[in-house]
C-alpha cells in the first residue's frame, strides 16, 4: 500500500468522523460508505477543502445489489435455467453486508494531490432517491441521468432528469437485476401500419455458458436445507 | 411585422459529420446556437448488462466494440481491473507489448480523428493521408491477433501470443503485378518488430506532411482558433480528461501521473495547450502522435533485446497451450474448466483507469466472488466530453458545431455502450 492512500483514509476519517459509516482500503483504493443524508455536505467538503481538492468527478454509477452473492445453483439436471455462477464460498465476511438494494458509487479524482476516492451511498426504498451532486461537479449531470435511466434512482435537485440512453417512451429500468437480459419488447417495421411497432419479445434468453453440474459443497448445503425444510 | 421565433433544428442522427449516431436538437437564433441538446443512446447495446451474464474472458471482445477506433486500449482497462482483483501481474515482456500496442492504438485513433475532423471542416486530403498510415498499423493488429480491428489480444495474465517472427506478405494476382507486390512487400521481409520499426522511422515525416497541410493553413485556423474555448476550471468541472483537458492547459496524463505497466520507464513528454480552443487541441493531439512514436521506438528496442514469456503460467486463469492440452490430462481439465466455467475472481471492487487516446477510460468492476462480474461500469471519456456540448457550442454558429464534434473526438460505441 502506498502512503498516499493510507494518508487519505486517515485524513478522511478525521475530517468526516461524524458522517462516515465506514472507510475501507482495498487494492490500494479507498472506499468511503456514507449515509445518503450526509452526501451533499461531505461532497462539498471534499471538493472545497484544500487538503482533499477533489475537483473532478470521474464517474458516477448506480449498482443494484439485490442478487449479490447469490449462487443460482438450483438443479442437478441439465436445464435451461439452472447453472452456477461458480461463486466460491469464502469464509471471510462479505464487504457488502447491508440489506439495502441500491447504491450510488462516486469516483472522485484530485488532480492536485493525485489521489482517487470512491464514495458509496446505499438506498433501500422501492423508489430510491438521493441528492444530486450536479451543483458541485457539472459532469454529474449526464452520469445522474444515466443512473436514473438504467436504475430508476431519483436525483433530487437535478436540473433536467430525463432518460438518456434508452428509447423514447421506454418502460422499465434495464440494468436492475430483475430486468430480463433479452428485454421485454422488440421492434420491427410493420408494412401495413407503415411504422415501427413494439411487440413482446419472441426470442428466449440464450445461455452462453455450458451448464456444469458438479457435486460440491454448495450443492450439498442446498440439499441439507431442503431436508431441514 | 411578423413575429420572429427561434428555430429548432434537428442535426443527425444520420449525418456524416455527426460521427456516428448523434442526434442534436439545436435551438437557433438565426445561425447562432442558443441551446444544444444531444440525444444519445441510439447505439446503446447494454454492454455492461451483457457482461454480467458471461464469464470474465468472454467480455473482452465486447470491450473492443466500445470505442471501435481504439480497441486495444479498451481491453487494457478491463484486463487490468481483472488482474488487480485476481492479484496477478503479467510478465515484463507482455507489459512492453501492451504499452507498444497501446501507443499504436493511440496513433490509430488520432489518425482517424485527424482525418475525419479535417474532412468535416474542409480538408479532404487529410482523410486520404491519414488512412494511408492507418492501413499499416491495422496490418500490425492483424499480424498479432488475426483481426484488423476487434483484436481480443490482451488477456488477464498477459497477451494472447508472442509477436510473430514474420509479417504476412501480399501475393501477386491478376489485379496486382509482381513488381507492384514486391514494392508493397518491401518492408515486410522481416519480423513484426522490423515492420513497426520501419513505420516509426517513416511516421514523423508523415506527421510533418499533415502539419504542412493544416498547422499554418489560413482556412484551418479560421475554423478552429477561438472555437469551443474551455477554461481550465470548467474543463475540470465538466469531467474532461485526456487531450481535451490538456488542450485547456492542465498537465495531466495518467501515463505519467499514475503509471501503469511500464510507462514509468518510458521517456516521453506531455504536450499542453494554452487557449483551450479547437486549434490547441489539434496541436496537442498531433504532438501526442510524435510522442507515441517515441514510445513505440523504445518498446521495439526493448522487445528486440529481451525475450521471455508473454503470459503467466497459472492455468487457473490462463488456458494451457494446445499441445499440452492434447497430451496431458491435467491440462485438458484446466482447459475444460476455463472454457466452461471460467475462473472465479475474488470478492472485491476495483476502478482501473488508463490513459485512453480520448481521455481517462475507466472500468469499475464489482465482483462477488463469481465467475462473472457482478457489475461492470465503463467510464467512457467521450461521455463526459459530449455532455459539455451545450456549453461548448452556445453562441457559436451552426458550422462550428461540426468543428466542436470533431474536436471532442466523439465515438458512439463508447458513449452509448
Amino acid at each position: 500500500m502506498t502512503n498516499s492512500t493510507a494518508n487519505l483514509a486517515e485524513k478522511i476519517e478525521e475530517r468526516f468522523s461524524n458522517e462516515l459509516i465506514h472507510c475501507i482500503t482495498d487494492c490500494d483504493q479507498v472506499t468511503v460508505v456514507l449515509a445518503a443524508d450526509h452526501l451533499l455536505s461531505v461532497c462539498k467538503g471534499l471538493h472545497d477543502d484544500e487538503q482533499f481538492a477533489f475537483t473532478q468527478l470521474s464517474d458516477l454509477c448506480g449498482v443494484d445489489y439485490s442478487t449479490y452473492g447469490q449462487v443460482d445453483w438450483s438443479t442437478n439436471e441439465s436445464t435451461s435455467t439452472g447453472f452456477g455462477r461458480g461463486r466460491q464460498n469464502n469464509d471471510q465476511e462479505s464487504s457488502h453486508n447491508t440489506n439495502e438494494r441500491f447504491a450510488v458509487v462516486y469516483h472522485l479524482l484530485s488532480i492536485k494531490h493525485n489521489i482517487r476516492l470512491r464514495l458509496r451511498c446505499y438506498m433501500s426504498d422501492e423508489y430510491p432517491r438521493i441528492a444530486s451532486v450536479s451543483g458541485i461537479w457539472s459532469s454529474a449531470d449526464w452520469f445522474e441521468r444515466e443512473a436514473f435511466d438504467l436504475f430508476g434512482i431519483l436525483f433530487e435537485g437535478h436540473p433536467d432528469l430525463r432518460r438518456l440512453l434508452t428509447d423514447y417512451g421506454f418502460i422499465g429500468h434495464p440494468f436492475r437485476k430483475d430486468f430480463p437480459l433479452e428485454g421485454n419488447v422488440e421492434v420491427r417495421y410493420d408494412p401495413d401500419k407503415k411504422r415501427v411497432v413494439y411487440e413482446p419479445v419472441t426470442i428466449t434468453n440464450r445461455v452462453l455458458v455450458p451448464r456444469v453440474i458438479r457435486d460440491d459443497n454448495r450443492f450439498a448445503t442446498s440439499t441439507e436445507e431442503k431436508n431441514d425444510a | 411585422m411578423p413575429e420572429i421565433r427561434n428555430m429548432t433544428m434537428n442535426f443527425g442522427p444520420q449525418h456524416p459529420a455527426a460521427h456516428g449516431v448523434l442526434r442534436l436538437v439545436l435551438e437557433m437564433d438565426g445561425e447562432v446556437i442558443e441551446r444544444a441538446d444531444p440525444h444519445i443512446g441510439l447505439l446503446h447495446r447494454g454492454t455492461e448488462k451483457l457482461a454480467e451474464s458471461k464469464p470474465f474472458n468472454q467480455s473482452i471482445g465486447y470491450m473492443d466494440r466500445l470505442d471501435y477506433v481504439s480497441m486495444m486500449c479498451n481491453e487494457h482497462a478491463y484486463v487490468l481491473a481483472i488482474e488487480k482483483l485476481l492479484g496477478v501481474t503479467p510478465p515484463l515482456r507482455a507489459q512492453y507489448i501492451r504499452v507498444m500496442f497501446d501507443e499504436i492504438t493511440r496513433v490509430l485513433n488520432h489518425l482517424m480523428w485527424l482525418g475525419t475532423h479535417g474532412l468535416d471542416i474542409g480538408a479532404m486530403t487529410m482523410f486520404l493521408y491519414c488512412f494511408r498510415e492507418r492501413e499499416d498499423l491495422m496490418d500490425c493488429y492483424e499480424a498479432v491477433s488475426g483481426t484488423r480491428m476487434h483484436a481480443t489480444y490482451y488477456r488477464p495474465g498477459g497477451v494472447y501470443r508472442d509477436l510473430p517472427s514474420m509479417m504476412p506478405k501480399y501475393e501477386a494476382s491478376k489485379w496486382h503485378k509482381q513488381e507492384e507486390v514486391d514494392r508493397l512487400n518491401e518492408n515486410r521481409q522481416g519480423s513484426l518488430l522490423d515492420y513497426i520499426a520501419s513505420f516509426t522511422d517513416r511516421f514523423p515525416r508523415c506527421i510533418d506532411e499533415y502539419e504542412t497541410l493544416l498547422t499554418d493553413n489560413r482556412i484551418w485556423k479560421q475554423r478552429t482558433v477561438g472555437i469551443g474555448v474551455v477554461s481550465p476550471e470548467r474543463a475540470l468541472q465538466l469531467g474532461f480528461t485526456g487531450p481535451m483537458l490538456r488542450g485547456s492547459g492542465i498537465e495531466w496524463d495518467l501515463r505519467k501521473k499514475q503509471p501503469y505497466e511500464v510507462y514509468a520507464k518510458m521517456d516521453f513528454d506531455i504536450p499542453v495547450g494554452t487557449n483551450g480552443d479547437c486549434y490547441d487541441r489539434y496541436l496537442v493531439r498531433v504532438e501526442e502522435m510524435r510522442q507515441s512514436n517515441r514510445i513505440i521506438k523504445q518498446c521495439v528496442d526493448w522487445l528486440r533485446k529481451n525475450s521471455g514469456p508473454v503470459m503467466i503460467d497459472d492455468h487457473k486463469v490462463v488456458p494451457p497451450r494446445r499441445e499440452e492440452m492434447k497430451e496431458g490430462m491435467e491440462s485438458l481439465i484446466h482447459h475444460f474448466k476455463l472454457f466452461t466455467e471460467g475462473y472465479c475472481v475474488p470478492e472485491g471492487e476495483y476502478y482501473s483507469a488508463i490513459e485512453h487516446p480520448k481521455g481517462e477510460f475507466g472500468i469499475y468492476l464489482i465482483s462477488d466472488g463469481a465467475n462473472k462480474p457482478y457489475r461492470l461500469k465503463v467510464r467512457a471519456p467521450g461521455f463526459a466530453h459530449l455532455s459539455s456540448m451545450n456549453e461548448m457550442v452556445k453562441g457559436h454558429m451552426l458550422s462550428d458545431v461540426v468543428a466542436v464534434i470533431g474536436t471532442q473526438d466523439i465515438v458512439f460505441g463508447e458513449i452509448d455502450r
